[in-house]
């Protein structure tokens, strides 16, 4: 090892030098030149650290975005005239008749649990975060990461063991009588219910454990019930929070496939599922890229999502850093 | 507090009795499509770490820069939903035989799609796990200073490759290891893509298999469960522990 200088004492030399080191002032063996010279080169090394990355992504993000973006708005290869001409009527079919229905399904669908999930989510939240055992906050947090990220399938079994309709509860209670059925829009509802209050926890904690202590205590010297503390300093200060984490739930129930085609196949109307219906060919000749228009208005929709989650957590950061 | 903790991690196990369990490992298709979900996760942890570390270390240490393009990177796969990945996915994958049926790319076509090891579902995965690594990875690396762990080896007269690895990634070491466990349980987990692609890993078997031997699939599903919970809460263990060591 020859030279190693630290950037500090460098960069100041090169200021000093003269600054920038253009042909004219500073001589090619002045130490601007090669400082420059080797900043320079350590930024061109560090493009090529995320150089890997970024074929990554163009290969296996780009090409299918690009492949939805130039299918969505072409004729599919079986189409009578052959394929590859402009048009828009892939958009249309997929905003109308069933495919509409569908897509509103799926938004109600997902509009409802994230509201329910919300509401049950953060009392939960607040009895694990003010826990006094580490223990139970750890095994509550890392199975609430579990069933969010990983329950899908085995979530949906669980649930037709025991609520479906020779389940052990359904069964056991007589459920049937009360006109219960697992395999209905509620059904499904309540079962998406399990991987998005997990959810929820997960998102909300930071922002519960953010809240001082002190605020509570200055409301409480001020003479504060504990409702009025909550209704007046805790929920304004986690608003921007919930309304977050609502958007979240939203977007993963909206995208959720798994646990809806382990369960009730493509009984009830969802986008996702038709999606799934439409990519294993049962579909009409002819309207291949369907499904690409229809993958098309799910990222839409998720996009809109986005845009509302984004900047409100931006908010709720400030708040609570 | 203990109807909130049996809420959050609650399941119901339905009449399993000890017979589910014995007869799984016999069960046609089981141990495939086990070792097809492991070989596909720990692929993808491999990708993954290859194709992220490099970036966020150089987005840190070099090209500040970087850093919003990574970022952005890292977070588009979490905006998109994954069936609409996967319709872009299947798009991509016809084009082989529409457009390339008569080059030497059309062999490229046919062996990611090798159903023995699908390299399809591999970059797929890759994608999926990106954010949610990138999220632990970013929160290791802020606890950490590389810039002045860097600078202060190549001071001591380290290479630039052995800074890194010797100094910087054992620093690293619980946040390289919570975003390998994520990404374990999501491609264990993952179900989606593989089912609409036609590959049958673990998930995908789950579900064709349990509509035929309920009682089984329950069995599998709160096996898998328990596991990956185990293990998430064994790291969490681990980790406050590392950190309380490290601290005093």
């Amino acid at each position: 090892m020859t030279t190693a200088p630290t950037p500090v004492p460098t960069s100041t030399a090169a200021d000093l030098s003269g600054g920038g080191g253009t042909p004219g002032t500073a001589t090619p063996a002045s130490p601007a030149a090669p400082t420059a010279n080797r900043r320079r080169k350590a930024g061109t090394r560090a493009w090529l650290g995320a150089l890997p990355l970024m074929v990554f992504f163009a290969v296996g993000f780009g090409l299918p975005a690009i492949a939805i973006a130039i299918g969505a708005f072409t004729t599919s290869s079986d189409a009578p005239n052959g394929g590859g001409t402009f048009t828009l009527s892939n958009l249309t079919a997929s905003l109308q008749g069933g495919y509409l229905t569908a897509l509103l399904g799926s938004i109600k669908l997902s509009a409802l649990t994230a509201l329910v999930g919300t509401v049950l989510g953060l009392p939960l939240a607040q009895a694990v975060a003010t826990s006094r055992w580490r223990f139970v906050r750890e095994a509550v947090q890392s199975g609430s990461g579990v069933l969010a990220n990983f329950g899908g399938v085995p979530l949906a079994f669980m649930f037709v063991a025991t609520l479906g309709n020779a389940g052990e509860v359904t069964t056991g209670l007589g459920l049937k009588k009360y006109g219960w059925s697992l395999y209905t829009f509620d059904g499904l509802a309540v079962v998406y219910l399990y991987f998005l209050i997990p959810l929820m926890i997960l998102t909300i904690t930071p922002a519960l454990e953010g809240l001082r202590v002190q605020w509570r205590e200055a409301a409480a010297n001020n003479g504060a019930t504990t409702f009025q503390y909550w209704r007046h300093v805790a929920l304004p200060v986690l608003l921007p929070s919930l309304l977050g984490g609502y958007v979240l739930l939203f977007g993963a129930s909206f995208a959720a496939y798994a646990t809806a085609e382990a369960m009730v196949g493509s009984s009830i109307p969802l986008i996702s599922m038709q999606i799934g219906d439409a990519l294993s060919g049962n579909v009409l000749v002819g309207q291949g890229n369907l499904a690409l228009a229809l993958g098309l208005d799910m990222i839409v929709v998720a996009c809109l999502v986005m845009a509302i989650y984004l900047p409100l957590q931006r908010r709720s950061a400030k708040w609570l850093s | 507090m203990g109807a909130s903790l049996w809420f959050s991690v609650d399941d119901y196990h339905g009449g399993v009795t000890f017979n589910a369990y014995t007869k799984l490992l016999g069960a046609p298709g089981f141990l495939d499509a086990l070792y097809l979900s492991l070989e596909l996760a720990a692929a993808t942890v491999v990708v993954l770490l290859l194709v992220l570390v490099p970036a966020l270390l150089a987005a840190r240490l070099g090209a500040p820069r970087l850093r919003p393009v990574v970022e952005v990177m890292c977070s588009l796969p979490l905006v998109v939903p994954v069936v609409a990945l996967t319709t872009g996915i299947v798009g991509v994958l016809r084009w082989g035989p529409d457009h390339f049926a008569n080059s030497p790319l059309f062999q490229t076509f046919v062996a990611i799609q090798n159903p023995s090891f699908p390299v399809v579902l591999l970059v797929a995965y890759v994608l999926m796990a990106l954010p949610f690594a990138y999220r632990a990875l970013d929160g290791g690396l802020r606890g950490v200073d590389v810039v002045t762990l860097v600078e202060a080896a190549r001071n001591c007269g380290a290479s630039y490759p052995r800074a890194v690895f010797s100094v910087v990634l054992p620093n690293l070491r619980s946040a390289l290891l919570s975003a390998s466990v994520l990404t374990v349980a999501l491609v264990l987990g993952e179900f989606t893509t593989a089912s609409i692609l036609g590959f049958q890993p673990f998930s995908v078997w789950i579900n064709s298999y349990g509509k035929t031997d309920g009682q089984m699939s329950v069995a599998v599903s709160m096996i898998s469960l328990l596991v990956v919970w185990v293990v998430l809460l064994l790291m969490s263990v681990v980790g406050n522990r590392g950190r309380k060591a490290a601290r005093s």
